[in-house]
């Protein structure tokens, strides 16, 4: 049976009308075959004509060989969840052929390179074979990099079909290789002689098309640790000492190349920075907390493994009241897990981390912008708390290219905290002692080498210490210390992010999140409005919880908790806070590794909705 | 009495900063009576008295154990940090990076450098920080009463815990395997030379590794073990009776022409090695390792400068920082200004 016999199913017909800028685009490769540079393509060319888009890269833990999916949602609604459905595939990979061939929806299309012989399993798909291999030898690209450009025909017959302009994959082009006119040239190129065989030989027979919007003007496409790594760097930023780990490392990478261009003494053409790659997390942290104690704003970037290594050095961060920052850019454990898979996994273990009475201030990023933002906020918190602070994203936000405002710079001054340098020692007339509570809000006054005033020393210490840092196993002031330590901690809350909130009086159902789930949560609210059941939302974007968390939650008959996580950890912390309201609570945690979308969060809440009304 | 109390008649002698030795001093030794860790920490306080190094210039590091503990016996003016066990090098590179003006006083036993430490004290020699590292080793663990360090002797007996079957770690061998660009190893029991030394490595522009034993006078004395006091004094074979000389004062060499070695510091200082029995050249690291070979195969404990190399950067100079300390930088400094953001957001993929 011909592609084109089994095209003629009358399961295909679908109104054309409907699925204009309204879909999604898989497609299937090898990891380490060149096809991040045709996705991106894509990617950026559908943005380029004024439609939303996401896309998400779900590689494996690989450099080369192991089978790859790239997804791109288009939404003229603007919902940049990950979607469930997969209405355009594009196959390239022989061993995932048929599942990719499975993946398709009903009514969908599927793309795939016609050397690849295996017998198509559905009739209710619309089949477009590729001649990869003759487009490529009819080029006259140089055969050494014929497996690189192969990815670049799916690009021309997808702008083809859907419609893309070829100056719009131009432009893509021009962006990714920076301008290098040889890459450009070439890729462009097998795009044209694709887009050519497309237009003389494709029978577009699927619904799926796109047509400019102006929706996506002023807005950016970028991903989560460029935006983090710039955020420290407004933040003033002056240590890294990280190492690499997967998905964390291009956040160090970001700050390597934009460090030299940002942070360099106009006249001396010197750098107020410095940048180390530890030998491992232990020396990371280590290298981090010895620079934020010596008065730097320092910071590392990890992820869930090398987060287990920094734990003892972050105990001992908080309790010698060292400021420094930690970004968790969160994958999938436990144990080495999932490297290349997202989660929400590190919330209880980022907070109490540490053994013995440990609490840490978490900064919760829920978007592209709030990863800039909390990048300069969190050395504010870190220095005026004088704590650790743990900043969790995850690998969504880390290595997706998501649609952003552009950047804003900070809108206040940088926040340094109570520090004592030679002259100020004096004015507190023999009265300072390093964990002295002069002012009685539980901060005390920091000094940091290089003071050469004879009485700014201490000897910061893990073990017991008096309020001039001795040693002393003296049990009140052990007592006194803990109790000073938690009351400090409090204080984070007058300069944490409030949360943010959707609230309308007649709403008795709330939703709760943090983090990256606020695309799908977005989405399911629309699509349960449209059920009519109305909700209100809150993203915590900081632990510890301020007030109006727990005003939200006693003002609904239940809320939601969603989270990527196994054991409801966010759920977990609100019950602790807010004992009182825990009959309000119910957890909704799941965890694939894959983004939260938001028909799974549709399809936990109505069955409950449905027996509550019953 | 511990060691650092100082006689009325050195306290009223300054030093050219117009400070006396009590201004070096720390607070009193909580260590066991006669242990060799007082002893460095008192050859501290007079090396940098001598070198009339103000304390504030100085930081202090360490990690856990009982030499960990002694940092906080020797000057009290100065910063000090007491950090992870085996992990205070990275603590160390990190806050040395925050003023490049000061300099870092290191104090590690062997349990701390050679067993979990090992990870970190090979990284912090190949990275050549300007740190003075001082390994106290006694060849147990004292602070938990007596069990084997790495560098316990094979052989050894220990009351409660038989006979050690392994290697030792040297530490020297290791230091100098790894590139340090000096190379110390000195008897707590001879503490004219651990001063002399001292000098020498607070001079030094990278790390010194100094390899000081120190017998563990509750655990591990036992006359036939090479970190107890008898041992060492019977063993000791000194490369050299050392000089330092500091870069203000005039050199004055008291022996013969042709028996000594000059080896010149950054700062303008040097070391005079008169020679004793035998012909060594520190700065050839081939014969270095070959010294070291040789004392093991002779059962001797070799000590003096074994290995230095003056012509390497250190660390925080390959990261070409501002003049200016980083701690020092205000938001004006820090802060790039609003234009370059709009550069950076135009520099985005935008339609």
């Amino acid at each position: 049976m011909s592609p084109i016999e089994k095209s003629k199913n009358p399961e295909l017909s679908i109104n054309a009308q409907d699925r204009v800028n309204l879909f999604s685009i898989t497609v299937a490769t090898i990891n380490g075959s060149g096809s991040q540079t045709s996705n991106l393509t894509l990617l950026r060319s559908i943005f380029g004509m004024g439609i939303p888009v996401c896309g998400k890269n779900l590689f494996p833990s690989n450099i080369q060989g192991l089978p790859t999916w790239f997804t791109i949602r288009v939404n003229k609604h603007g919902y940049t969840a990950r979607s469930e459905s997969h209405e355009i595939v594009v196959a390239m990979n022989p061993e995932t052929f048929l599942r990719d061939c499975d993946d398709v929806f009903p009514g969908g299309s599927f793309f795939y390179a016609d050397d690849i012989k295996i017998v198509i399993p559905r009739t209710d798909i619309h089949l477009y074979p590729m001649p990869v291999k003759n487009i490529l030898k009819e080029s006259n690209t140089p055969s050494n990099l014929r497996d690189y450009l192969a990815n670049m025909i799916y690009v021309g017959i997808l702008a083809q079909s859907l419609g893309i302009s070829l100056p719009g994959i131009q432009q893509a082009l021009e962006y990714h290789f920076k301008g290098k006119k040889t890459p450009v040239e070439l890729n462009y190129q097998m795009v044209v002689s694709a887009f050519e065989w497309a237009q003389q030989n494709l029978q577009k027979e699927d619904p799926y098309s796109l047509s400019p919007m102006e929706v996506t003007d002023n807005l950016i496409l970028t991903d989560g640790n460029t935006a983090a790594a710039l955020g420290s760097i407004y933040g003033g930023v002056q240590f890294i000492s990280w190492y690499p780990i997967t998905p964390a490392t291009s956040l160090a990478e970001a700050l390597t190349d934009y460090l030299p261009k940002l942070r360099k003494d106009a006249a001396s053409g010197k750098n107020t920075f410095a940048i180390i790659q530890a030998e491992d997390e232990l020396a990371g942290i280590g290298m981090a907390i010895g620079a934020g104690w010596a008065g730097l704003r320092a910071m590392t970037s990890t992820s869930g493994p090398g987060l287990s290594l920094m734990t003892e050095y972050i105990g001992l961060a908080y309790f010698a009241e060292v400021p420094v920052v930690i970004w968790d850019v969160q994958r999938v454990g436990p144990s080495t897990g999932l490297p290349t898979r997202t989660s929400q996994g590190d919330l209880l273990f980022s907070h109490y981390i540490g053994h013995g009475d440990t609490e840490i201030p978490l900064l919760l990023p829920g978007n592209i912008n709030e990863c800039f933002d909390f990048g300069w906020k969190a050395f504010d918190i870190a220095e005026q708390v004088q704590t650790p602070v743990i900043v969790l994203s995850d690998l969504d936000f880390g290595m997706n290219q998501w649609m952003a405002n552009s950047f804003e710079y900070p809108n206040e001054s940088m926040k340094r905290g109570k520090i004592l340098l030679e002259e100020d020692i004096e004015k507190l007339s023999g009265n300072w002692g390093r964990y002295r509570d002069i002012d009685g809000d539980a901060i005390t006054y920091r000094t940091f080498p290089g003071n050469m005033n004879p009485r700014s020393s201490y000897f910061a210490r893990g073990t017991g210490h008096d309020q001039n840092a001795s040693y002393t196993e003296d049990p009140k002031e052990w007592h006194d210390l803990l109790e000073r330590l938690k009351m400090k901690y409090k204080q984070a809350k007058r300069w944490v992010p409030e949360p943010v909130i959707d609230f309308q009086e007649n709403y008795s159902i709330g939703i709760i999140s943090f983090g990256s789930t606020e695309p799908a949560i977005r989405e399911c609210r629309d699509m349960l409005l449209a059920k009519g059941i109305g909700t209100n939302f809150l993203r915590v974007r900081a632990i510890p919880f301020v007030e109006s968390i727990g005003d939200f939650i006693g003002k609904h008959r239940v809320n939601y908790v969603i989270e990527m996580n196994r054991d409801g950890q966010l759920y977990k912390l609100l019950i602790v806070e807010y004992p009182h309201l825990a009959q309000l609570l119910v957890s909704l945690a799941y965890t694939d590794g894959l983004p939260m979308t938001a028909n799974r969060i549709k399809n936990m809440i109505v069955p409950r909705e449905e027996k509550n009304n019953e | 009495m511990n060691d650092m109390q100082l006689s009325p008649t050195s306290r009223s002698k300054i030093n050219r900063i117009g400070l006396t030795k009590a201004d070096y001093r720390g607070n009193p030794s909580t260590l066991c009576q006669g242990c060799g860790h007082n002893s460095i920490s008192s050859q501290i306080i007079a090396a940098c008295y001598e070198l009339d190094l103000s304390p504030e210039s100085i930081v202090k590091f360490s990690g856990i154990g009982c030499s960990s503990k002694s940092p906080f016996y020797f000057l009290n003016r100065a910063f000090g940090f007491n950090g992870l066990h085996g992990r205070m090098p990275s603590l160390a590179t990190g806050a040395l990076f925050a003023d490049h003006n000061l300099k870092g006083i290191a104090v590690s036993g062997d349990g701390d450098t050679a067993s979990i430490g090992i990870g970190q004290f090979k990284h912090l020699i190949r990275r050549n920080l300007s740190l003075v590292y001082i390994v106290e080793n006694n060849g147990v663990y004292g602070l938990t009463k007596g069990q084997f360090s790495a560098t316990a002797d094979v052989g050894l007996t220990l009351k409660s815990h038989g006979t050690n079957p392994y290697m030792p770690v040297d530490i020297a061998w290791e230091a100098l395997l790894g590139h340090a660009t000096f190379v110390a190893r000195s008897f707590a029991g001879d503490p004219k030379q651990v001063k002399e030394l001292l000098k020498a490595a607070l001079s030094h522009n990278g790390i010194a590794v100094l390899d000081i034993i120190s017998p563990c006078v509750t655990f591990n004395n036992q006359d036939t073990a090479t970190h107890s006091y008898a041992w060492g004094r019977n063993h000791e074979v000194a490369l050299h009776e050392l000089a330092f000389v500091p870069p203000a004062e005039e050199i004055v060499v008291d022996y013969q022409e042709g028996e000594d070695k000059e080896v010149v510091l950054h700062d303008g200082s040097s070391l005079v090695l008169k020679k004793l029995d035998r012909d060594y050249n520190p700065t050839d690291r081939i014969a270095a390792m070959r010294l070291l070979e040789e004392a093991n195969a002779c059962n001797c404990l070799i000590t003096g400068l074994i290995y230095i190399s003056t012509d390497q950067p250190s660390m925080i100079e390959l990261y070409n920082l501002v003049e200016k300390p980083l701690n020092r930088l205000g938001e004006a400094e820090l802060r790039p200004v609003k234009a370059t953001l709009s550069e950076i957001n135009g520099q985005m993929f935008q339609r």
